[in-house]
């Protein structure tokens, strides 16, 4: 993974002090709450319900068990003793003392970490596809361009104050586990037929109160111009981007409201006014960011293949934890073991200190101390050889992480709702909770087979509903918890936003509603159809009627 | 109100004026757009420094064709939030040829003057509450950069690359 070096590591030092200087300023009174408020926002630092809450940037969901260790140190030295993973592939803290945050900033930076850049109007910590290096489908590894972006939209001096936030993710792999069609920019790697590698260019996909699924505005970028074609597009953004109304701020009403014509024409007309200036890296420096993301040398299979047959079939719940949990690996030999954050009736995406610190020894023991987050909020484990497998799920069930649900209708995004958020309308986790417990039993789980639920608990979003198979949405209705469900969504490379399928339910309704949703399921798909697929192929009726019946 | 000129506290030399006000023989002063387009040829003909102070949105297309006849451009940030100005100012720089004074105005607070900066700008309005001396450090926090910008300054990979020869001469923007 990358490293820092001396020049990585003064930005995140000197940000340190000033950030320290800035608290204390606030703290004596020289800045109001609402001059600091920028400040801290650009730190990740929000004022919340009860507390501050400061969110870690972990770019493209990459981290050393060296930075997972220092997260738990925190958790325990400065909040309660936890962490939450988010959709982000970010961490966040829920209870810091706002005198601690400036330690806290050092303690990060001491690891070649910060939190610049995960909240307020400028570009955010850039995503990626949390199998990066280790897929078999992948054209080149996203980090290195992913890195390159972390760079390049560090303190831009010209697009720190942009209308609204500015979400980037990339992938380079044919299976877009990054939800590239709804982001402000989503960057698919691909070869043209000359063999040369380039980008896909998305741009105006988005979730919140207006979802939409990207267009592609370039078909083929040739990767050495990555950097001069993203910052004609936040230009054209950064002018034309309304800032009249927050809520019509993000690029993806820019691109509607211009057309995508339009639009693509002004970014091709002012990138070509910038395309061969000095924006994009100079000669040297693309392949000293590659360097660090040569593939690790893989000892060979041997009989590690033979070992882990015998281990299937000595125990059944390994067998099962393999079947769902573990992905291929390009390497013979080797697996990714994705670790699950959503234990039966659990908080999605939570992490306790303890927890962090095994992951972070197994990632030690046996995955060349590398760690992954992925956006929906669980950990992988990179590069398990497969005669590990079974040590390395042993562990993890002394643990408690070792459910074996990855896709299945536990594994639930959450957005972190009205128990933490001061946006929200309605609670997320404590309903993530009892869907999770009703469907407890992990046969009637795999029976059920991949179906993604997503919770918000208010139309901004962030447990992203709108690409869940099933999406929940919070609402308020005078006062009262209420639950709008969308069927038909997917945030993958076939991705859709879901469809409302009729009046709202109260909170003590709606598992319930997602129980009959799941039998209605059952009852009409095909031998091996997904819940999404016999969406798609049946439409929304039999839902409806399952749900509404006469009403 | 302070002025920061160049990274110092400054004397304000010149003087804003109204539309109706008559135009003095002598001194520099900073008209509106709107005055600007309207008497443009009075206003350039006068033997005296001539500034414009651009409205909120105005894009830097409304004065590229006189970047070589102004002497200033005061670029407004009626709110911090509002970012437009920044990528006005680069363009003016970059693209227009603007040489003069680039003067940021308005909202203009201690931790937005280095981005403002490097974009260009080498005038401020402070409008900061606190001491304005202080707010002079500000330019001085972050000394990494890893963007070319207006400022020259060697990006992290031109250090990388050319350590010694970045050093001295700064890097192309």
């Amino acid at each position: 993974m990358y490293l820092y070096d001396e020049i990585d590591q003064s930005l995140v030092d000197e940000r340190v002090v000033q950030f320290r200087d800035q608290v204390r300023r606030r703290m004596s009174g020289e800045l109001s709450e609402d001059e600091f408020k920028p400040l801290r926002l650009m730190n990740g630092v929000y004022l919340q319900l009860h507390a501050y809450m400061l969110r870690v940037a972990i770019p493209y969901g990459t981290l050393s068990s060296e930075q997972l260790r220092k997260l738990a140190w925190i958790a325990r030295k400065y909040d309660r003793g936890y962490g939450h993973f988010t959709t982000r592939q970010n961490l966040q803290f829920n209870w810091p003392a706002l005198e601690n945050l400036p330690d806290i900033l050092a303690e990060l930076a001491s690891v070649q970490m910060h939190a610049l850049q995960t909240s307020g109007n400028c570009i955010r910590n850039v995503t990626a596809d949390q199998y990066a290096g280790v897929a078999a489908d992948e054209v080149v590894d996203p980090r290195i361009h992913a890195e390159i972006i972390r760079q390049w939209s560090t303190l831009h001096p010209e697009f720190s104050f942009l209308p609204r936030k500015f979400k980037i993710a990339v992938t380079g792999a044919s299976a877009d586990r990054a939800a590239v069609k709804v982001h402000d920019i989503g960057l698919v790697a691909k070869r043209n037929p000359a063999g040369e590698l380039g980008f896909e260019v998305i741009v105006g996909g988005g979730q919140g109160r207006t979802p939409m699924v990207g267009p592609t505005i370039r078909e083929f970028l040739p990767e050495r111009h990555l950097l001069s074609y993203l910052e004609a597009v936040l230009r054209v953004y950064n002018q034309l981007g309304r800032r009249d109304n927050m809520y019509k701020a993000r690029i993806k009403i820019q691109v509607h409201e211009t057309g995508v014509a339009a639009f693509t024409e002004m970014v091709e007309r002012e990138w070509e006014a910038i395309r061969d200036s000095a924006v994009d890296l100079p000669a040297g420096e693309r392949e000293r960011i590659a360097a660090y993301f040569i593939a690790p040398r893989y000892a060979p299979p041997g009989d590690a293949v033979a070992t882990h047959t015998r281990h299937l079939a000595e125990d059944a719940a390994f067998a099962r934890w393999v079947e769902t949990n573990v992905a291929p690996h390009r390497a013979a030999g080797y697996a990714i073991a994705n670790i699950s954050l959503k234990p039966i009736g659990g908080v999605p995406g939570d992490a306790t200190a303890e927890q962090m610190e095994a992951v972070a020894a197994l990632a030690d023991r046996f995955s060349r101390s590398e760690i992954r987050v992925t956006h929906e909020q669980n950990l992988v484990l990179p590069h398990v050889r497969q005669d590990d497998l079974y040590a390395v799920w042993q562990t993890l069930r002394a643990y408690d992480l070792h459910t074996p649900n990855l896709g299945l209708i536990s594994d639930i995004i959450a957005c972190p709702g009205l128990d933490y958020c001061a946006l929200a309308n309605a609670r997320s986790i404590p309903l993530a909770q009892q869907i999770s417990e009703r469907f407890a039993d992990l046969d009637r789980q795999h029976a059920i087979g991949e179906l993604k639920v997503k919770i918000s608990g208010c139309i901004n979003a962030c447990g992203h509903h709108h690409v869940g198979h099933i999406g929940i949405l919070g609402v308020d209705r005078k006062g009262e918890e209420y639950y709008q469900i969308t069927l038909g969504g997917s945030g993958a490379e076939d991705a859709s936003l879901g469809e409302i399928i009729g009046p709202a339910f109260a909170s003590d309704r709606v598992v319930d509603a997602i129980e009959t949703l799941v039998e209605a399921y059952l009852g009409v798909r095909t031998d091996g159809e997904r819940f999404l697929d016999t969406y798609r192929r049946v439409g929304a009726d039999p839902f409806k009627e399952a749900l509404y019946g006469a009403h | 109100m302070a002025l920061i000129r160049n990274r110092e506290l400054a004397q304000d030399d010149w003087v804003y004026l109204e539309d109706d006000t008559p135009v003095p023989a002598e001194g520099g002063v900073i008209v509106s757009r709107a005055r600007w387009q309207a008497e443009r040829d009075v206003l350039a003909g006068r033997n005296a420094p001539i500034g414009v102070r651009l409205a909120p949105g105005d894009g830097p297309e409304v004065v590229a064709a006189d970047a070589g006849r102004l002497d200033l451009v005061a670029i407004p940030f009626d709110h911090f939030k509002d970012g437009r100005g920044y990528s006005t100012a680069r363009l003016l720089r970059q693209r227009h040829g603007f040489t003069g004074e680039l003067r940021a105005v308005g909202n203009v607070l201690r931790d937005q003057l280095a981005f403002l900066e490097r974009c260009g700008f080498d005038s401020f309005e402070y409008a900061g509450a606190t001491d304005p001396a202080a707010a002079l450090r500000a330019f001085d926090e972050i000394s990494v950069v890893y963007q070319t910008a207006v400022d020259r300054r060697a990006t992290a990979a031109a250090r990388r690359n050319h350590p010694s020869q970045a050093f001295a001469n700064g890097t192309s923007g």
